[in-house]
């Protein structure tokens, strides 16, 4: 057996033992495995697949560029698995991508769905991003290899709390959320920040992921007689629930979080959706130093974007630029360097807090005119 | 009172749903002996078909009457679903029909499973809107309020049950379904062609069940390739706390469901000083449909069925 032969033989037993040296070697260029998680099925797949998007088209980029960490010709490639939003499903992929022996993971999309998965990252020393989770609990766990792009829920429900009772003048305000935990944590956030801003929550009602009928929660809370109504969830139960406000005959604005800040929302709850605010963690897509430029190249590639697709691509980026930094794909060692990133993304500024937080994120409120979602303002959270 | 009315009205419309498709769970049933658990799934191909059908329509030749758009919806919905049920029962469950019943129960769930998996190739994973094309009407009652779409939803629904109840009652169709219900074998001894009569279940619950799918897309305002789930699952227990077999019982456990869900999610918060909330909502409906059977194991209106050796 010549020594190339017995190289092939090792690699693919430790491939199917899912441990030892992770890089494959690949002729002359070492193939690196990033690990990709969100829904790509079920009701948020068109999120999961915008993830997926984002994150391919970073990758799709930086082997364009051609990447050598510790003298070698390194080629990126992508797992992607579908966690379906589920939080045991998350659990299983996560060992699936820890077994394909990749070095880093882009995920999940649901907090519900990433912080089981963090778990399981963490016990194997690979380091994970996550574009879009907003738990606080994500980060609270103490991973050291638990990192997130986005605004956390701490950071965004105080604002949207305070915004609430300040800006919008809302004294009475119900809150529902769709017992996830994002949605609950969202709400739990928004429901703190206005009553310590003075206002008063006169309901609090609790839906599930999957539902389309909130008529008899809805016409509970009207008996109540809110000035807003705030819903902690995602676009595929917001947008049914503002049409049922405007068929129940409610007069209370519609305010929600980065999950229902999305141009599906629109698109689902039509001339209803006219008035809702939404809020989204850092800059609008516009604004974004890297805005426009991302839109163009995406949207030629992929379509519309659906939300989180510049906090994937980001993550993207920002995990690789920490194993240039390190001058290797080992999980061990550019691990190292991730908290100290200090990147300039087409998102924003992204720095990370010792917990593994976005530091210092912004959150920027848009409203539903004509049809479009508008920005209203940008709010940075004093964390 | 105002809120008490609301919640009528919410739980009779949706009530009136889940009837609709619980008469299709209950046919079957009451002939075969089988849970037909890709019922759910030819609701959701009703309600994508009819969409597909509207949007085309929407695009092809604007500024027609709402009303119109969606009748043309249904035309072609209904016989897509019926040729959809014509053919599961003819596939799935005809060639199991002398197998132990375990097997075409497999069977069911397999083919759910595979028209999920269809419509999602098809009309993708997205929820899809239903398009703004119906009268969006809102009139007051007494403080409540009630859509034009609801009334519409109410009145259909209505109008087909006792469509149903008369052709059951009153045709020979009718008559022969009811005798292949009470004996397979005796009613084809009697010269009933029991594969036609079969057939024809499958058709009216598809039927039915395409009604109902663009009720509950034109209601909610959005398709999605999943909704069939929880709509089947939810009907099925509504056939079950009617007593399932029996065609006024999915009637009448229809409606109960919607009521329950409807008055648990919007006063069981109330009720309780908040110690249990609308997240109960479900517990709540699920639990009345085990209290309901423990007291009544065939039941509300169904027939005590003695136990054979």
């Amino acid at each position: 057996m010549t020594g190339q032969r017995l190289a092939w033989v090792m690699a693919a037993a430790m491939l199917v033992a899912g441990c030892g040296d992770r890089p494959q070697q690949n002729g002359d260029s070492q193939v690196v495995l990033i690990g990709q998680a969100s829904p790509l099925t079920g009701p948020q797949a068109h999120l999961g697949k915008d993830n997926e998007n984002g994150a391919s088209m970073a990758l799709d980029e930086i082997n364009a560029a051609g990447l050598t960490l510790g003298g070698k010709k390194v080629v990126l490639e992508m797992r992607s698995e579908d966690d379906a939003a589920d939080p045991k499903t998350a659990a299983t992929v996560a060992q699936k991508l820890v077994d394909e022996g990749v070095v880093g993971v882009i995920g999940h999309l649901n907090s519900g769905a990433t912080i089981p998965a963090s778990k399981i990252y963490f016990d194997n020393g690979i380091p994970q991003i996550s574009p879009s989770a907003t738990a606080v609990a994500y980060t609270a766990s103490g991973f050291k290899t638990a990192f997130r792009v986005m605004t956390n829920d701490a950071q965004q429900g105080t604002v949207l709390g305070d915004y609430a009772v300040t800006k919008l003048g809302a004294k009475r305000i119900a809150i529902i959320d769709d017992r996830t935990a994002y949605g609950q944590g969202l709400a739990d956030e928004v429901e703190k920040a206005a009553k310590a801003a003075g206002g008063d929550v006169v309901a609090r009602e609790y839906t599930s992921d999957r539902s389309t009928d909130f008529m008899a929660i809805l016409t509970s809370i009207k008996g109540k007689s809110p000035d807003l109504v705030f819903f902690g969830g995602m676009d595929p139960q917001a947008a049914p629930m503002i049409k049922q406000m405007k068929q129940l005959g409610m007069k209370a604005k519609f305010l929600g979080g980065d999950g229902a800040q999305t141009p599906n929302f629109i698109d689902l709850a039509g001339a209803a959706a006219e008035g809702a605010m939404a809020s989204n963690p850092g800059l609008p897509l516009d604004a974004m130093p890297g805005g426009s430029a991302f839109k163009a190249k995406f949207e030629a590639k992929y379509g519309k974007i659906q939300n989180y697709s510049p906090y994937a691509y980001d993550a993207m980026h920002v995990l690789i630029a920490a194993m240039k930094r390190a001058d290797s794909s080992d999980p061990a060692k550019y691990l190292a360097e991730l908290p100290k990133t200090d990147y300039q993304g087409v998102t924003g500024h992204i720095r990370f807090d010792a917990k593994g937080d976005l530091a210092g994120g912004a959150v920027t409120l848009y409203q539903v005119k004509n049809g479009k979602w508008q920005t209203l303002e940008t709010v940075q959270s004093g964390k | 009172m105002d809120i008490f009315l609301q919640q009528l009205i919410n739980g009779l419309v949706l009530g009136s749903v889940y009837a609709l498709v619980a008469l299709g769970y209950t046919m079957v049933y009451g002939i075969l002996e089988l849970i037909n658990f890709a019922h759910g799934e030819i609701t959701m191909m009703g309600a994508m078909v009819a969409l597909s059908v509207i949007g085309a329509l929407a695009l092809a030749a604007p500024g027609q009457p709402g009303v119109l758009v969606l009748a043309a919806g249904l035309v072609v919905a209904i016989p897509v679903c019926v040729a959809l049920g014509l053919l599961i029962e003819r596939v799935a469950y005809r060639p199991l029909r002398h197998a132990p019943r375990l097997a075409p129960l497999i069977t069911a769930i397999g083919v759910s499973i595979i028209l999920q998996n269809v419509a999602m190739l098809i009309w993708g994973k997205q929820y899809i809107p239903f398009p703004a094309i119906l009268p969006q009407g809102r009139h007051t009652l007494y403080g409540a309020s009630i859509t034009d779409v609801q009334i519409a939803i109410l009145l259909l629904a209505t109008g087909i049950m006792l469509l149903l109840i008369l052709m059951v009652q009153k045709t020979r169709l009718g008559r022969a379904m009811r005798a292949t219900a009470q004996s397979r074998q005796v009613a084809s001894l009697m010269g009933v062609d029991v594969n036609r009569v079969i057939a024809a279940t499958f058709a009216i619950g598809s039927a039915l069940a395409a009604v109902a799918g663009v009720m509950v897309s034109a209601y909610y305002g959005l398709a999605h390739y999943y909704m069939g789930f929880l709509l089947g699952l939810k009907a099925f227990s509504a056939a079950v706390l009617g007593g399932i077999g029996n065609l006024g019982g999915a009637m009448l456990g229809g409606l109960l469901l919607g009521l329950i869900e409807s008055f648990g999610a919007g006063y069981i918060g109330d009720l309780t000083g908040g110690f249990l909330g609308s997240n109960y909502q479900d517990v709540f409906a699920f639990f009345v449909l085990i209290a309901v059977l423990v007291f009544r194991p065939s039941g509300l209106l169904g027939a005590r069925v003695v136990e054979r050796a």
